[in-house]
């Protein structure tokens, strides 16, 4: 601890007194006589000089603290747990998928009713994450207007059902063509621009979807969105307690069983398994295809793609438009399990949610982006006192994770030769 | 003239004032841009915390008695600049300089993260709802016949434009003559060449987002008292227009980004005219993605040549 290291740490302690403490000291109160300022909550207060004491700490002892981090730090990346690439032990793969698998179809029987109502909740943000994986981890294009294709997905589901009657297996693969539709018409001009660019537009993009939900009152019910849709059916079977009309059946009466609300969630539950276990498979084919090569070869280097002969608007494109399809299933199965859809669940944050898990995942990698979705939906449920401090808890992990972390849980592996040194 | 005309002024008039201050704000995201190749996110918080710092200060001095405008303007303006400049320099410091080098995604990333962290920071400490104080500058003058539609020039957008313009002419004259100025020019020509030159580099960065801040306090003062009422989300919208504003005019380029400003305000302020203000962020979006596919690096911006 030197003296330059204590005049840092005053500076740095000053800097977030000023950055602080009006905001959380004092507060603005419309009141009858015009705006006035009021003095904040004691609690308040006491953050302030908790931060400040914080940061004039860590700053006067940063030179040990770092020192203790870097001696980690350089531990972890040789003993540092990575996730062997599915082709040098494809056994331990084997057993372990089977393993996943068995758990998936056996824990809805034993799991509360709301455990497994939050496990479909993440089984839908798994398929986002590995849809929105496709575009961001394998082709590097950063899409930041994904949730405009999961709001075309449930729209289209909505909308279907709601005027036509169309079952959920019927709207299902229309709502994946749709979205994917939309994928091809927005990537047409827009994939020929620049990293940056390309964020810039698809955010415009998931704003222009979002902007149009919430007008177009007369199709989508505007901001109050869209109600009552009807829950998927097994082969047309309808899990309620009474038939919706003379010609349904219902499945407690097929099997003769009692009726029973959980049999709904539990079947909710398994078709999301099932759309999520046919994604990875997909993804995992794709991956394998020349395509799936080309994208990422795309993201390494794109003149070196130029000048083997592949036509990188064509690669681009169709990992855009696949990763869409992903979200317009995701979408039409969301709206099917909350059977409601409103403008307010395809704000922006979703998008930037959707993002945070597959870097919170390690980019490209499918296993990591699965854990982190997990992540991602079961801590915000099991800190629910601390709801009011999530998305500023979420907006700081960003941060950091990129910080510590920039490489993801999980990265993705690729079976490599590497020379031997001496 | 026609009664059509002075509508048509009128929608003109008010697009180049919300058009100016985009331009403010399109800067700092074109001079971040234009030195270290990255979207700073967070900018659209910074505009939004200089807002509230803007009317803790009209109303602090308005509960001390103090009534003068222009002491009142003044203090708004430079404590406003004083603490967002701090912001700008805190959210390098801590969000993006560890990251500098690596993947482009990862600061982006970081930075999404920070505007989220900002923006609940606020709403946390200040409360989600709408904030209004009443116009400290009110009148204005009326052009055109006096019986039909006539047009208003509002002395509160009259000050919008002076203020703006000399703000325009500040920077120019830092960029193009001090000293600071001409790093801030050499990095963004080359940036690992400036650093061999003996630039101190991590300083022009600083200073670069101190500049960007700061200009984005002077949107955040002369907007919130434009339309009076504040709250913790109007920094998303304000820093994706002004964003789309940067690309628009080339990002990376500083008059293209006051031009991008001016054509998107008054873009919106007709089709808001016209049409239906909803779609006006529609239209504008819309904008962005015709302008693109003909001119893919905006309207002033550089063809980059990548070399390999």
């Amino acid at each position: 601890m030197s003296k330059s290291s204590f005049i840092d740490a005053l500076i740095a302690s000053v800097v977030m007194l000023i950055l602080t403490s009006w905001l959380l000291g004092l507060q603005l109160d419309n009141q009858p006589d015009g705006l006035r300022i009021i003095l904040n909550d004691a609690a308040h207060t006491t953050w302030v000089i908790v931060g400040v004491v914080l940061v004039f700490f860590t700053q006067l002892f940063k030179a040990p603290i770092s020192r203790v981090f870097s001696g980690i730090k350089s531990k972890g990346q040789d003993s540092g747990f990575k996730l062997p690439a599915p082709e040098e032990k494809p056994t331990l793969y084997r057993f372990l998928t089977i393993a996943a698998l068995a758990g998936l179809l056996i824990w809805p029987f034993v799991a509360s009713r709301g455990a497994v109502d939050l496990a479909t909740l993440t089984l839908i943000y798994v398929m986002l994450g590995l849809g929105l994986n496709v575009v961001v981890g394998l082709a590097g294009l950063l899409d930041l207007g994904y949730v405009g294709f999961y709001a075309v997905g449930a729209y289209t589901y909505g909308i279907l059902n709601t005027y036509f009657g169309v079952g959920f297996w019927t709207a299902l693969p229309i709502a994946g063509c749709l979205a994917a539709l939309f994928g091809f018409l927005l990537g047409f001009p827009v994939l020929r621009l620049r990293g940056d660019y390309l964020a810039i537009v698809t955010l415009g993009f998931g704003e222009i979807i979002r902007i149009m939900l919430n007008n177009m009152t007369e199709v989508t019910g505007g901001p109050n969105g869209i109600s009552q849709i009807d829950k998927p059916t097994l082969f047309g079977l309808e899990f309620n307690r009474r038939a919706s009309s003379d010609e349904a059946t219902l499945f407690h009466d097929f099997f003769g069983l009692d009726y029973s609300s959980n049999y709904k969630v539990i079947f909710v539950y398994l078709a999301a398994v099932l759309l999520v276990v046919l994604t990875v498979f997909v993804i995992n084919r794709l991956l394998r295809m020349p395509i799936g090569r080309a994208w990422e070869a795309l993201r390494e280097d794109e003149i070196a793609c130029r000048s083997l002969g592949l036509n990188p608007t064509i690669i681009k494109l169709s990992a855009f438009t696949i990763g869409a399809a992903f979200a317009g299933f995701a979408g039409s199965f969301f709206a099917a399990r909350q059977g409601f859809i409103s403008p307010e669940s395809f704000t922006f944050i979703e998008s930037a949610i959707i993002l945070a898990i597959v870097v919170l995942g390690g980019m490209g990698s499918q296993v990591g982006v699965i854990l982190a979705a997990i992540i991602m939906t079961i801590l915000p449920e099991m800190a629910r006192e601390f709801n009011e401090y999530r998305m500023l808890m979420f907006g700081l992990m960003m941060v950091f994770m990129m910080i510590w972390r920039p490489q993801g849980l999980l990265p993705m592996t690729r079976p490599k030769m590497e020379m031997r040194n001496g | 003239m026609s009664e059509q005309f002075y509508y048509f002024l009128q929608q003109i008039l008010n697009g180049v004032t919300i058009g100016s201050t985009y331009a403010l704000i399109a800067i700092g995201y074109t001079m971040v841009y234009g030195i270290i190749g990255m979207i700073n996110f967070a900018h659209g918080e910074v505009y939004m915390i200089g807002s509230y710092a803007a009317f803790f200060v009209l109303a602090g001095l308005a509960m001390l008695g103090i009534d003068s405008l222009a002491l009142l303007l003044i203090a708004a303006f430079a404590l406003s600049i004083m603490i967002t400049s701090a912001y700008g320099w805190s959210i390098e410091r801590v969000a993006y300089r560890p990251l500098r080098g690596g993947n482009r995604l990862i600061p982006l990333i970081s930075a999404i993260g920070m505007s989220i962290f900002l923006q609940n920071f606020v709403r946390l400490a200040q409360g989600s709802r709408d904030i209004a104080m009443p116009s400290l500058i009110t009148g204005g003058w009326t052009i055109g016949p006096a019986d039909a539609f006539n047009v208003t020039l509002s002395y509160m957008q009259v000050v919008i434009f002076v203020v703006t313009f000399i703000s325009m002419t500040v920077l120019t004259a830092f960029i193009s003559k001090s000293k600071m100025g001409r790093a801030c020019r050499a990095c963004a020509e080359d940036i690992g060449m400036a650093n061999l030159l003996g630039i101190n580099t991590n300083k022009v960065i600083s200073i670069t987002f101190v500049i960007g801040a700061a200009l984005a306090a002077v949107a955040g003062v002369l907007l919130s008292m434009y339309y009076g009422v504040i709250n913790p989300y109007l920094g998303f919208m304000a820093g994706l227009k002004a964003f789309t504003a940067a690309v628009l005019g080339g990002i990376g380029s500083i008059p293209g980004a006051v031009l991008g400003g001016l054509i998107l305000g008054i873009t919106e302020a007709i089709t808001a005219g016209y049409f239906s203000s909803e779609y006006k962020d529609v239209v504008s979006f819309g904008l962005l993605c015709f302008v693109l596919l003909f001119m893919p690096t905006g309207i002033l911006g550089k063809p980059e040549v990548e070399k390999v």
